[in-house]
């Protein structure tokens, strides 16, 4: 048996080319590599833009960096006829603008959120979803247009009523000129809604029904079991569509430009005119006579960056340990 | 020549080469020659000394409990393994009487065709689909290509059905059909070599009769390698069949040997569905 | 039995806040109708010819269009597109094709940031970039940072619809003989053409009604922009500075506008959303 014959084919083995050699067309044609050296070019492109655009925002405010150093977040004088540049006022407005609209758009956003994934039956909840995210691709200049021409005379038949009642607090006393804290706070609440509905509404519906028949088999009502059981399940997910909103409603420039009055003041009234840092930026760009000037400006862009930069890379990442959660559970 | 007793093919870790036992024919040369052939993903071994000749022009089934490596095997014929990083190759293959591996592996897949377990029309035409593998080589001319397409599902039993419908898409036919168009697909690069891995298992049985008669007429100009579930089809089709047990070759025989009067005890076990 | 538990109070409670979180959604709801039926309105109704063929009027006169701020649009668009989709598309099939682990994580991570960096932001990086050097707005400028901006979506919805491509046709092309680049132009991206195409009309939607990365680098036009080296009106930048204008006059053009641009912007969505259904419809026979 050890020693059988090992045949050869009767006709040749003919290998059909096989052996034939490769022409420098073919081997264009087949190769791999220039797709892959092309394609990573476009990938790493991402990282050259992110790169330079890091670098130009560091090198561009040089100027305004070295002269204020950090006393340039907290000095209140915003002075360009003699150069004396502090952003406490536009930092100050920012974030008050930013935490009233997310104030006003959690509750909301997380109730309909609430309604769509738990109570609507799904062909309603994905018709209005469809609707609410076409609210997110409205253009920011058209939420100002609104806001301007809508919002505001609509404020000012509201407002007194509340500060007749309301007005011994200081947050709702002085004179309201319809530009406001107040307003560019709704108009943000109203631009950062569909994010907190639309995210939200996928991950209470990604919550498996396992987490929901324990407590239903209790006796516990319908609302017992989506606020003990599926919000707690999801949590991870909300906070991150919070976080999305917020790196959102701090960068907003436009919408925020057209009704909140743009006066570098500090106030505690919420029905003040105030300033943001991204509104000050849009308005006073083109118009930056001097390279302090304009390095001032550029350094407040660098702040914006930086913040809204962190608070993304937050969302993404309780986004990302969300879905590895899932993954295992 | 002397007939040889292929049942040592398996036990003895050697190469042998397996006869007909017609002694009139020509004998068939060996397609394939595996030697010591070991196959890991990763760290795991999915194949483990693997010696096997698959001859020409004959039709060898690969049959085994799910997991013992028969898919794999069939994926390093064409090397369609290497295109899962991490995996690993140890021992020799030899096509005809080349190294598999010493050719370009995208012409190699020309001459070695698959078809897969999942019927995988691609979302085009059903012209293109049976094109697609034409039109690769800009040696053949546009106008043997219509020619060639006839021909190849001709082969596969499908013409009749599909010529009203050649440009509509390809998803728009039963799964039987699809699957006899991935057939016609490989066909039409005339393969020396044809590679089906459960090409049935996801079809009803009047098109698993349709696709067992055209592996008959194919047999004639095609090696065929046939994984399959169904002990039947490979006694129907095969004319060698090898039984795989957790990713070892533990019996290579004819046929009819195999089912009738299996040397090994595992085999017994396997095809009087004592396991697995 | 069943009636004492829950309890009242608990009942209660669940009716009041499942009725309240209906109330949001209606809120929601009623703003979006609002904001929508109100624009429609206001726009429709300062909508005329002129508006479409002429540009702006001196100040104070009545009549005029925003003809020039149309043409800058349209313009500024094509020039992003020109960079941002061949870049996006590259880089999506980088990430879904060829790169894996630490490379793959990086680029999908910073390509998410760049997505996030606030436009008035990447207003200022091309001023620097492109404005500064040539020492003047232009139409180039700011088709360069709208281009920018449409980078992430086409990169990230390209990705998404190409890993969505079962593994099964990229090995039925490999088995046939093809390359892995033949593959993935002759069968993975066919396969996904519809998807792909989608995103990028989105993408384009998106930034159509950027306008603070315009304020600085487009700027403004009062008259037509020849070639791409000067500054150019565009549509959004015409709706802000109408807008917080005091004169009637250009209230109603800043409505026109911003009915004009929100319906292109719809029917683009609707469009590409129509090419989506079609495109799931031809490949599941
Ligand atoms: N892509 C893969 N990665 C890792 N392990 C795999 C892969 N494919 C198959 N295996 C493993 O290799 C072994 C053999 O698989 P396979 O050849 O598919 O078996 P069969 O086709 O006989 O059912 C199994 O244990 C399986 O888990
Ligand atoms: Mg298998």
């Amino acid at each position: 048996m050890s020693n059988a014959v090992l045949a050869t084919p009767e006709v040749p083995f003919e290998s059909r080319g096989l052996d034939k050699k490769q022409t420098w067309w073919e081997r264009l044609r087949k190769g791999d590599e220039v797709v892959h050296l092309i394609t990573l070019a476009g990938g790493w492109s991402i990282l050259v833009i992110t790169g330079l655009l890091v670098q130009h925002l560091w090198v561009y405010s040089r100027l305004s960096r070295h002269a204020f150093g950090w006393h340039f977040l907290v000095d209140s004088t915003w002075d360009p006829v003699n150069g004396v540049f502090g952003a406490w006022p536009f930092v100050y407005g920012t974030v008050v603008t930013s935490l009233l609209a997310l104030t006003i758009a959690i509750p909301i956003g997380l109730g309909s959120a609430i309604f769509l994934a738990e109570l609507a039956p799904r062909k309603l909840s994905n018709a209005l979803t469809f609707l609410i995210e076409l609210l997110a691709a409205v253009p920011s200049v058209i939420y100002g247009l609104i806001g301007i021409f809508l919002l505001i005379p609509v404020l000012f038949n509201v407002v007194p009523y509340v500060q007749k009642y309301f007005g011994w607090i200081p947050i709702f006393n002085g004179t309201f000129y319809g530009v406001s804290y107040f307003s560019a706070s709704i108009v943000l609440a109203i631009m950062v809604v569909p994010f907190i509905i639309s995210i939200s509404r996928e991950v209470l519906i990604s919550v498996p029904v396992s987490q929901r028949e324990a407590m239903m088999a209790l006796g516990a009502t319908k609302w017992d079991v989506t606020w003990r059981a599926v919000v707690p399940y999801a949590r991870q997910g909300i906070m991150g569509s919070i976080f999305l909103s917020l790196a959102r409603a701090l960068g907003e420039t436009m919408a925020v430009t057209m009704v909140i009055g743009n006066v570098a003041q500090v106030s505690t009234s919420l029905m003040a005119p105030g300033y943001t840092i991204a509104a000050v930026i849009a308005n006073e760009f083109t118009e930056a006579t001097g390279d302090l000037y304009l390095h001032a400006l550029i350094e407040l862009g660098l702040v914006l960056f930086v913040v809204t930069m962190i608070f993304n890379a937050l969302a993404r990442l309780l986004m990302l340990t969300m879905k590895g959660h899932e993954v295992v559970g | 020549m002397k007939p040889f007793d292929l049942s040592q093919l398996s036990r003895a870790h050697e190469v042998r080469f397996a006869a007909d036992e017609s002694t009139d024919e020509k004998l068939p040369w060996p397609q394939f020659t595996v030697a010591a052939l070991n196959f890991f993903y990763g760290t795991h071994q999915a194949l483990k000394g693997i010696n096997l000749i698959v001859p020409n022009k004959r039709v060898m089934a690969f049959i085994g409990p799910s997991g013992c490596g028969k898919t794999t095997l069939l994926r390093t014929f064409n090397r369609m393994n290497e295109t899962i990083p991490g995996t690993r190759v140890e021992g020799s293959i030899r096509l005809g009487d080349k190294d598999l591996f010493s050719f370009p592996a995208t012409r190699l897949r020309r001459v070695v065709g698959m078809v897969f377990q999942k019927p995988s029309p691609f979302p085009k035409s059903i012209f293109d689909n049976v094109a697609y593998g034409l039109r690769l080589d800009p040696s053949i001319r546009r106008r043997e290509i219509a020619d060639k397409v006839e021909q190849s599902l001709r082969r596969a039993a499908l013409w009749d059905e599909v010529k009203d419908k050649l440009h509509q898409s390809a998803n728009g036919i039963s799964g039987g059909q699809q699957q006899r168009l991935c057939i016609a697909r490989a066909l039409a690069v005339e393969p020396e070599v044809l590679l089906l891995d459960e090409p049935c298992s996801a079809l009803d049985p009047i098109s698993t009769a349709k696709i067992e008669d055209l592996l008959f007429e194919i047999k004639n100009s095609c090696t065929i390698v046939i994984v399959t579930h169904n002990m039947l089809q490979a006694a129907r089709v095969a004319d060698y069949v090898g039984f795989f047990l957790n990713g070892e070759l533990i019996e290579l025989n004819r046929a009819k040997q195999i089912f009738q009067n299996p040397e090994m005890q595992q085999t017994q076990d396997y095809i009087t569905g004592r396991f697995g | 039995m069943s009636a004492s538990y829950p309890p009242l109070s608990r009942k209660i409670t669940n009716v009041v806040m499942l009725a309240l979180t209906g109330f949001c959604t209606l809120l929601v709801l009623s703003v979006l109708l609002t904001i929508l039926g109100y624009l429609l309105w206001k726009g429709a109704s300062s909508l005329n010819i002129a508006f479409f063929t002429k540009i702006p009027a001196p100040v104070g006169q009545s009549g005029g269009g925003v003809e020039n701020a149309i043409v800058g649009t349209l313009k500024l668009l094509a020039l992003a597109s020109a960079i941002g989709v061949p870049i996006g598309l590259l880089g999506g099939i980088y990430l879904s094709e060829f790169a894996g682990g630490w490379s793959a994580f990086t680029i999908r991570y910073t390509t998410d940031l760049l997505n996030g960096v606030p436009s008035v932001v990447m207003g200022i990086f091309v001023y620097t970039l492109v404005v500064l050097p040539m020492h003047h707005f232009s139409t180039l400028a700011g088709g360069v940072a709208l281009g920018i901006m449409m980078i992430p979506i086409a990169l990230r919805s390209t990705e998404d619809f190409l890993r969505a491509v079962p593994r099964s046709l990229r090995e039925g092309g490999l088995a046939l003989g093809a390359s892995k680049s033949e593959t993935i132009f002759t069968i993975v991206i066919p396969a996904a053409i519809y998807g792909i195409i989608t995103g990028i009309m989105l993408d384009i939607a998106r930034v159509a009604g950027e306008t603070a990365p315009l304020l600085f680098t487009a700027f403004g036009n009062l008259y037509n922009s020849p070639g791409w080296l000067q500054p150019t009106s565009s549509l959004p930048v015409v709706i802000y500075n109408y807008a917080i204008s005091p004169y009637d006059v250009w209230h109603k053009q800043a409505w026109a506008a911003g009915f004009v641009l929100l319906s292109g912007l719809l029917v683009i969505s609707i469009i590409s959303r129509l090419i989506l259904a079609r495109g799931k419809k031809l490949s599941h026979g």
